[in-house]
């Protein structure tokens, strides 16, 4: 039965939400409107914050709408059909929420909500103009998912259209248009993972965050505030900063442990799009943290905080446009919505740039000009060399727009992406990181004393000795054989400035901890990023392939000096030499749900009207305890196939084994994902490159009789096989037995390359009809079927098929240091925490004076401690 | 002159060499003809060719192969370029997940002889993310 309500109520509320963004804007714009800051006419900003509020409740209304549709498996939704199935965990149901385009655009609007209600609650006095910003933009946003058509305007896509308006020309639906799909089509299975729970909402939460600075940053232009906008802006800016570096490294270790490109960031727009507002965003912090200090580089801050809001909007349009066509290997579906998102970021260009303008003249600078002693002129330099890496990334990622822009004028262009897009970018890249970590290190050291050429060098030297100590001692193990050898001099470079970058951040903190540790939140995020540029100069720098192709078979030697053999082929239970280790294939495993290991295929009869059930075909046993008994019923997951391959390493003897794993999925085919071995200095990462496939591979050879009696030998596909008895068998799966039927299993044993298989096929008779159910040995890729009883001499007949044995395509490298990565991330996420609590106490100080406070002596303290 | 000259002045200076290395590095959408042209030339600059598989009357690839028992690193296909001239590709990889199905295909490398050397494969699987179709098992009245 097709539920309307819930979609109506859904498409109200988001008609209502539009509605009320609408009012709140108007009103918080009337209420600002030739009123200074603080004085707002109190009437509008009523109206406004009601407004507000209302649309607020209206988007969660859509939110539990959608929600509910996806929870409930309302199929005659397209939504949920689309992007949902029955079979789909409650936790991934999550993820559907925001799979679609609709949702995710849900959840950007949603943090929006969230983030105005901050600023009404703990901003009150910017509430009017900063508000009126906030509902402006979620204008725009609600606009897309709000799925009105005006003659052949299209006005956003609706999540709540029912399928059989969304293809009203499906045969289906003209025959009963009530129909209902009984499942939906499902979650894109690489996305289901449990990073793709928490990353979405992250990087959303990050992308609505720029909008706090940018918000007062446009009030401050507007309202003639040019100074005071900048306190309660940085920790905003630098919430946003956190927020969106910490979703977008989420996106990278996904990438990592899903995707099989071998790595964890690969250039691809999408990516871009969110690092190249990050940069300007950091850059910005920075100029803010200028200001605060010396007074000076407002105009520059004023700019940046508006590009990187700018730019996410500029994200936002590459992503979602089409635009990117080929050029990106997992862009969102064209919606039709590349119109209405242009509109939404030339809005804002224009009205950024307008502001700024009207107002250029008017922002204060400073006379006095920087000295080189002076560590903002290296602060300042640090924001130049990020945003020129950010102009880097984004001139050579916007290419297709340029093509794109060329056809709409009338002109015809060629211009494609480099084609080695990661030589392209490291090559500017590195540079940027050299930059910073030398001026992270440098500024660090300089911003907390007063600098001339003496102390300077003084407090340079430490650092600068350790460091030279580390990477010498560093290279010499490297020669020794410890770790990569290092010899590319640019990497020396990059080691030893990263380097230079701990040490006098580390130096820096011992001096500040002394005073107060909350302002070590720098010199700690700074770490982070050393550490960082550490972890990816050893990952990716010296990645090594393992898995090269020694076996010497080629299939053409046209060109073999460039090619790079990365994949090797393992039959089955036949081991391999690669590198260090010695590999063997040892066959297809499956989940089955509440059972801690992966479960053998061979164990599992699946059951052929239901591809999530399976009967086990021996006790499932894990640590001596059974947890189902042979017959029993399981629940698997019957897309995923892990291929067992077990390691050994050779100098050592030790074994692991990784099970890397294959998705064949109807609707995408087939997707590999890498199983990780995860180690201290460095992970070993293995994915399938091809496996056999089933269906097309698999000729069975024709079949061929054994007539043997009990004790007798017979070869089979080169293996010995010995028939050692046959037993009646009183339960057949699948197969109800009268009492009259009868049911008997050949028992035989068959010697492979490591251990003895057993072959039970059966012979059934019921109702007095012949049945024969073969047993097949995948491992050795033989299928044996009991053909005949001959009860009078006693003989039986085999019969035999054979087929190609199974097999997989492997791919395997070493990354070394990479948890040196993770680790930067998680060190520069502290760093960012701490610079937040101790500038947002900085606003609570500022409030507390004008009377709002609670606890004096603490706030002096804290200013206190601003002014060192 | 003022340091704020200096570094505008160098700013300027490093933006424009990154404008002429990304100039350099851009890669450009070919067809076949030309990519050959290019090789004639002694031009060694990987380039872009946008086509579709070689298929017969019944839709089956035709020219395709990948024998990974053989040589899992060897793939050579037949791809038809926007102006359907035909050309024998090698890819000295895997055959990437899902070829058969994709709609579109961009390669990029550059001419060897007679064979177009592929360093990238990149597919348009146009199925990939919309479903239009109600299958007909799920359409089960």
């Amino acid at each position: 039965m097709i539920n309307t309500f819930i979609g109506d109520l859904g498409h109200f509320s988001v008609i209502l939400a539009f509605v009320a963004a609408v009012v709140a804007a108007l009103s918080y714009f009337m209420a600002s409107w030739k009123q200074p800051l603080g004085l707002e006419d109190a009437n509008w900003k009523r109206l406004g914050r009601i407004a507000f509020y209302v649309h607020t409740v209206a988007v969660l209304g859509i939110i539990i709408s959608l929600f509910n549709i996806i929870q409930n498996h309302r199929y005659e939704y397209h939504y949920a059909w689309s992007h949902s199935s029955n079979h789909l965990p409650t936790h991934f149901m999550i993820s559907c929420f925001w799979e679609g385009q609709e949702g995710s655009f849900l959840l950007w609007i949603f943090w929006h909500t969230l983030l105005g209600l901050g600023i009404i609650w703990f901003n009150k006095k910017w509430e009017a103009p900063t508000m009126a910003v906030f509902a402006f933009v979620q204008f725009f946003l609600t606009s897309m998912i709000l799925g009105v058509v005006i003659g052949d305007l299209k006005i956003g896509s609706s999540p709540f259209i029912l399928l059989r308006d969304f293809m009203p020309d499906a045969p289906v639906f003209k025959l009963n248009p009530d129909f209902v799909p009984k499942d939906g089509t499902g979650l894109n299975p690489l996305l289901q993972n449990y990073w793709m729970v928490i990353h979405p909402p992250t990087l959303f939460l990050g992308f609505a965050a720029t909008l706090v600075p940018f918000a007062f940053a446009v009030a401050g232009l507007w309202k003639g505030e040019f100074t005071k906008w900048v306190k309660p802006a940085l920790p905003w800016a630098l919430f946003a900063g956190l927020v969106l570096g910490v979703g977008t490294m989420m996106g990278a270790y996904w990438a990592y442990e899903t995707l099989n490109f071998g790595g964890y960031w690969n250039w691809d727009p999408v990516e871009n799009a969110v690092y190249i507002p990050w940069l300007v965003l950091v850059a910005a912090i920075h100029t803010l943290l200028i200001y605060r200090r010396s007074k000076a580089g407002l105009h520059v801050s004023f700019v940046l905080v508006m590009v990187s809001f700018l730019l996410i909007l500029y994200a936002t349009f590459l992503t979602r446009s089409g635009i990117l066509g080929n050029a990106s290997v997992h862009s969102f579906t064209d919606l039709g919505l590349s119109g209405q998102l242009f509109t939404y970021m030339a809005a804002f260009v224009v009205l950024a740039s307008a502001l700024l303008v009207w107002r250029w003249k008017k922002i204060p600078a400073t006379e006095k000009e920087l000295t080189t002693y002076n560590s903002e002129f290296w602060v300042f330099i640090g924001a130049v060399v990020l945003c020129l890496g950010a102009f880097q990334v984004l001139f050579t990622t916007s290419i297709p727009v340029y093509n794109a822009f060329m056809g709409f004028i009338g002109i015809k262009t060629n211009l494609a992406l480099p084609a080695d897009q990661i030589a392209h970018y490291t090559k500017f890249q590195l540079w940027m990181g050299v930059g910073i970590a030398v001026l992270s290190g440098v500024a660090q050291l300089m911003w907390w004393q007063k600098n001339d050429k003496a102390r300077l060098s003084n407090a340079l030297a430490v650092p600068a000795i350790l460091t030279l100590l580390f990477v010498s001692l560093i290279l010499v193990l490297g020669r020794l054989g410890v770790g990569p050898k290092i010899d590319n001099p640019v990497y020396i470079v990059l080691l030893l400035v990263a380097f230079f970058a701990v040490f006098a951040n580390l130096g820096m903190i011992f001096t500040l901890v002394k005073r107060k540790a909350v302002l070590t939140g720098g010199a700690v995020a700074h770490i982070g990023v050393a550490l960082m540029l550490i972890g990816i100069l050893y990952s990716s720098g010296y990645s090594t392939i393992v898995s090269q192709n020694t076996s010497g078979l080629l299939y053409s030697r046209d060109f073999p000096e460039e090619i790079n053999r990365d994949n090797v082929l393992l039959f089955r239970n036949n081991p391999i030499e690669m590198g260090k280790y010695k590999l063997t294939y040892e066959g297809q495993f499956m989940e089955v749900d509440d059972f801690p290991e992966y479960v053998n295929k061979e164990s599992l009869f699946r059951l052929a009207l239901d591809e999530h059930r399976a009967l086990a075909r021996t006790d499932l046993k894990y640590k001596d305890k059974v947890y189902f008994k042979t017959g029993d019923t399981v629940s698997i997951t019957p897309e995923n196939t892990y291929y067992k391959i077990v390691y050994l390493e050779k100098g050592t003897g030790k074994t692991f084994t990784l099970y890397p794993r294959a998705q064949i999925n109807e609707e995408m085919g087939f997707l590999a994902s890498p199983d990780i071995k995860n180690g201290l200095t460095s992970d070993l990462y293995t994915h399938v490159s091809a496996v056999m496939n089933n269906e097309e591979e698999r000729e069975w050879s024709e079949l061929k009789e054994h007539n043997v009696a009990i004790g007798d030998t017979l070869f089979l596909n080169d293996y010995v096989a010995v028939l050692k008895g046959i037993e009646p068998v009183r339960k057949v799966e699948g197969i109800q037995l009268g009492e009259k039927d009868v049911a008997v299993q050949a028992d035989l044993k068959i010697f492979g390359e490591n251990k003895e298989y057993h072959g039970h096929p059966l012979f059934v008779i019921k109702d007095n009809m012949v049945g024969r159910i073969p047993d097949e040995i995948e491992d050795l890729g033989l299928r044996l079927t009991f053909m005949s009883i001959d009860t009078e001499n006693n003989r039986f007949t085999i019969g035999v098929n054979t087929t190609q044995k199974d097999y997989v395509i492997l791919k395997a490298m070493e990354k070394p240091i990479i948890n040196l990565l993770w680790i930067g991330t998680m060190v520069m996420s502290l760093g960012f925490i701490m610079a937040i609590f101790r500038r947002s106490g900085e606003g609570k100080a500022e409030n507390i004076t004008t009377g709002k406070g609670a606890n004096q002596q603490r706030s002096g303290e804290k200013k206190q401690v601003a002014k060192v | 002159m003022k340091k704020t000259h200096i570094i505008g002045i160098a700013v300027i200076a490093i933006a424009i060499a990154i404008i002429i290395t990304t100039a350099g590095d851009a890669s450009s959408y070919v067809s076949f003809k030309e990519a050959r042209e290019l090789a004639q030339e002694g031009n060694t600059t990987p380039v872009h060719v946008v086509g579709r598989l070689k298929k017969d009357a019944n839709n089956h690839i035709v020219g395709m192969q990948y024998d990974p028992r053989i040589d899992p690193n060897y793939f050579t296909f037949t791809l038809v370029d926007t102006n359907r001239v035909e050309q024998q590709v090698v890819y000295y990889n895997n055959k990437p997940q899902d070829f058969e199905r994709s709609e579109q295909v961009v390669i990029i490398g550059k001419m060897q002889q007679d064979k177009f050397v592929a360093d990238k494969i990149l597919l348009k699987c146009p199925s990939k993310y919309v479903e239009n179709e109600i299958k007909t098992e799920s359409a089960g009245l």
